[in-house]
């Protein structure tokens, strides 16, 4: 299919239509608003159901019981909406129903503001809602990997039956790129397999429940949902590493839309002859901690950038375990980082660790390279932060195999 | 020799949990009873609340779920939405539905959901050991309200057939009671009419079912039920209080029954 210009809120909203899911449920809140209204207009027309919830404790209710029925369904929402669905998700995660949710996240705490910002990702990886379970968290750093990775969500919830979230910051919901679409107009539907409660013709009744008074049953249950995410740990870590297939110094991690940013900083300073590499985690959980601790080890220093006041940073020290100090920048609130930011606390941080550019015979095109000291201007640093998402030569997607 | 009283295929042979003379037993058997008689069975999703009817999914012998507390009206909607052809319940008690899960029923109401709710009012919190609920009697003595339930206080009890009927939605909604033989015949006839609604895709059906909990309000069966009749009934009239073919909003409040 030829590439079309999106709004990525539209454009994940097109992406469940074409994963083959023609039921959502929810509740409008800014900066998400435009995945329900993309979908309330084109469910209807394909035979789907599209339903504004009282609320999102109703909205994550509700797609209990559809996923229950056995129906692919989603749900979108942002920061305070996620937060009044950890009910119906704890359930959900208990009766092992697929289903996807879609966080386009927003600052917080309370009410916070309405601009992008990570604020979640403790919240989705490691305290969604009460009980052990875990969900799988997805976290694109383009409206292209949107669309991916919502498709991907359905295919993971279904695969494992286990709720599974796509998290991303505000501007991926809001900027419009150039995205390209399966050819499946819609996609086939859920199998509902030995479990969806369709009616008890020809069977024994089924029943969709998480409840065990009996001690040891439900020690068992969890047992058999920690056994599932362990196999998921196993299978489905997924991250990118960017130039980090030549010696460097400096190792930044990040993830989301900031990892972006970050690359823009580490273009600059590698003409300047830095030597920078990425890692950003694509899969937040399970979140790829071998990975990342083989590219920390590699590193004289790491720091870690994000939207918010450090929270994928408690990861990246689990994964360091201790070998390495873990420097931090970040802003919250909706401030986004500009290329400039970064790459004067790259500098800071590289100052503070002694890190030096690596003496080179000076080539011609070297020269060019460093005499390009001057800043990024704001405006060019934007755009070309929208515009690339690094230099894919350099970069490389890696699957946990 | 014959049989003149078997199990119902509506609901599973398992003995239920509930304590002597809780009509939440009787309450079952009626709404088993219809599915059978309805030939729906087979096609039916049943949603048990938490509350003392919690193990509902147990004793219903259909495609049971387990909702979180108050939510089964929502769970409901996500049911019958994806598969329109099931015919879905609820079953919810006073606590479930009035307090925790009002925002979920008045809405699935206003949306005209195609489901039937069975709500099961004893005027108490059963399951978690009496406490107030928001059906609690004027002067009812509960362990939250020790010294009867002031209403200058706390507001008086919520009558949720009238509150359901009072949206302009068009519906079927009914109060019955459970607690003698002639009043469990009429609720039986106006459970069926409130599923036969929802087969015909009429619209949203709500039955109210008084319901006596001699355990919490410290009574033997036979006094609760005519604690039920003498305090209770007064304050929360029975009858059918809307039907789908009533102009909109037009409430009839008699206590003909059908
Ligand atoms: C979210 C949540 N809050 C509180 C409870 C505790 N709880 C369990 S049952 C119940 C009250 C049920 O009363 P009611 O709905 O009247 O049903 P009954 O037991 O009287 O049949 C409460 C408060 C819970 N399980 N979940
Ligand atoms: S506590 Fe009350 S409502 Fe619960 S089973 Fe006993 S009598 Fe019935």
């Amino acid at each position: 299919m030829a590439r079309v210009l999106m709004k990525g809120n539209e454009a994940i909203g097109e992406a469940a239509i074409r994963a083959g899911c023609l039921h959502f449920f929810g509740y409008p809140i800014t900066p998400q608003s435009e995945v329900p209204e993309y979908l309330a207009k084109r469910l209807p027309e394909l035979g789907g159901q599209y339903v504004q919830a009282e609320s999102e404790v109703a909205a994550s209710n509700m797609i209990y019981g559809s996923a229950g029925v056995g129906i692919r369904v989603l749900t979108t929402s942002s920061s305070p909406g996620i937060s009044l669905m950890a009910e119906g998700i704890s359930y959900i995660a208990a009766c092992e129903l697929p289903v996807v949710i879609v966080n386009i996240m927003r600052s917080g705490p309370g009410l916070g503001g309405i601009l992008p910002a990570q604020s979640d990702y403790l919240q989705a990886t490691k305290g969604m809602a009460h009980g052990d379970f875990h969900l799988i968290v997805l976290a694109p750093s383009s409206v292209q990997e949107a669309v991916d990775m919502v498709i991907l969500a359905f295919e993971l919830a279904e695969k494992y039956r286990n709720p599974t979230m796509v998290i991303g910051d505000g501007m991926i919901g809001q900027m419009m790129e150039p995205v390209e679409f399966p050819d499946q107009e819609i996609g086939p539907p859920l199998d509902p397999g030995d479990w969806a409660l369709t009616g008890c013709k020809g069977r024994e009744k089924r029943i969709v429940n998480s409840l065990y008074l009996d001690p040891e049953e439900c020690n068992q249950q969890n047992i058999r949902l920690e056994k599932k995410w362990e196999k998921i740990t196993k299978a489905e870590q997924r991250w990118e590493e960017y130039k980090c297939d030549k010696p460097y110094d400096l190792l930044i991690c990040a993830f989301g839309m900031v990892s972006r940013i970050c690359k823009t900083a580490i273009d600059s300073l590698s003409e300047e002859g830095y030597r920078i590499g990425l890692f950003r985690p694509m899969t937040v959980n399970p979140f790829p901690y071998d990975a990342c601790a083989k590219l920390v080890k590699k590193s004289k220093r790491v720091l870690d950038v994000e939207m918010n006041m450090g929270q994928m940073i408690q990861d990246v020290r689990l994964a360091a375990e201790g070998s390495k100090p873990i420097e931090f920048f970040g802003k919250a609130g909706g401030v986004v980082p500009s290329p400039d930011e970064v790459i004067d606390e790259i500098r800071k941080v590289m100052k503070k660790a002694g890190i030096k550019k690596p003496k080179k015979k000076t080539s011609p095109k070297k020269k060019i390279g460093t005499a390009a000291k001057k800043k990024t201007s704001k405006k060019t640093a934007k755009k070309s932060a929208a515009k690339s998402s690094g230099s894919p030569k350099r970069s490389k997607i890696r699957r946990k195999r | 020799m014959y049989k003149t009283f078997a199990y119902t295929q509506g609901l599973t042979p398992k003995p239920t949990h509930y304590c002597p003379g809780c009509t939440h037993g009787t309450i079952h058997r009626m709404v088993g009873e219809v599915i059978e008689e309805l030939g729906v069975r087979e096609r039916t999703v049943g949603i048990a609340p938490v509350g003392c009817s919690v193990l509902a999914y147990e004793y219903f012998n259909c495609d049971m779920f387990e909702a979180s507390h108050g939510r089964a009206p929502a769970i409901a909607t996500g049911a019958k939405r994806s598969r329109p052809n099931l015919i879905v319940f609820t079953y919810q008690g006073d606590g479930d539905l009035a307090s925790i899960g009002m925002g979920e029923i008045i809405h699935a109401a206003n949306r005209g959901e195609k489901i039937t709710v069975v709500f099961v009012n004893n005027a108490i919190y059963g399951m978690t050991g009496g406490q107030m609920a928001p059906t609690t009697m004027p002067n009812q003595r509960t362990t939250t309200c020790p010294a009867g339930r002031d209403v200058a206080e706390v507001g008086y009890p919520v009558r949720m057939a009238e509150q359901i009927a009072d949206l302009r939605t068009p519906a079927f909604v009914a109060r019955v009671s459970s607690h003698n033989p002639k009043e469990i015949i009429r609720a039986k006839a106006v459970l069926k009419k409130a599923f036969q609604y929802q087969i015909e895709n009429t619209c949203f059906s709500f039955v109210e079912v008084l319901s006596t909990c001699p355990t919490n309000w410290g009574l033997s069966p036979l006094e609760a039920s005519n604690w039920l009749e003498r305090e209770m009934i007064p304050y929360y009239p029975l009858g059918i209080k809307k039907t789908p073919e009533a102009e909109s909003g037009q409430q009839e409040h008699n206590s003909e029954g059908v």
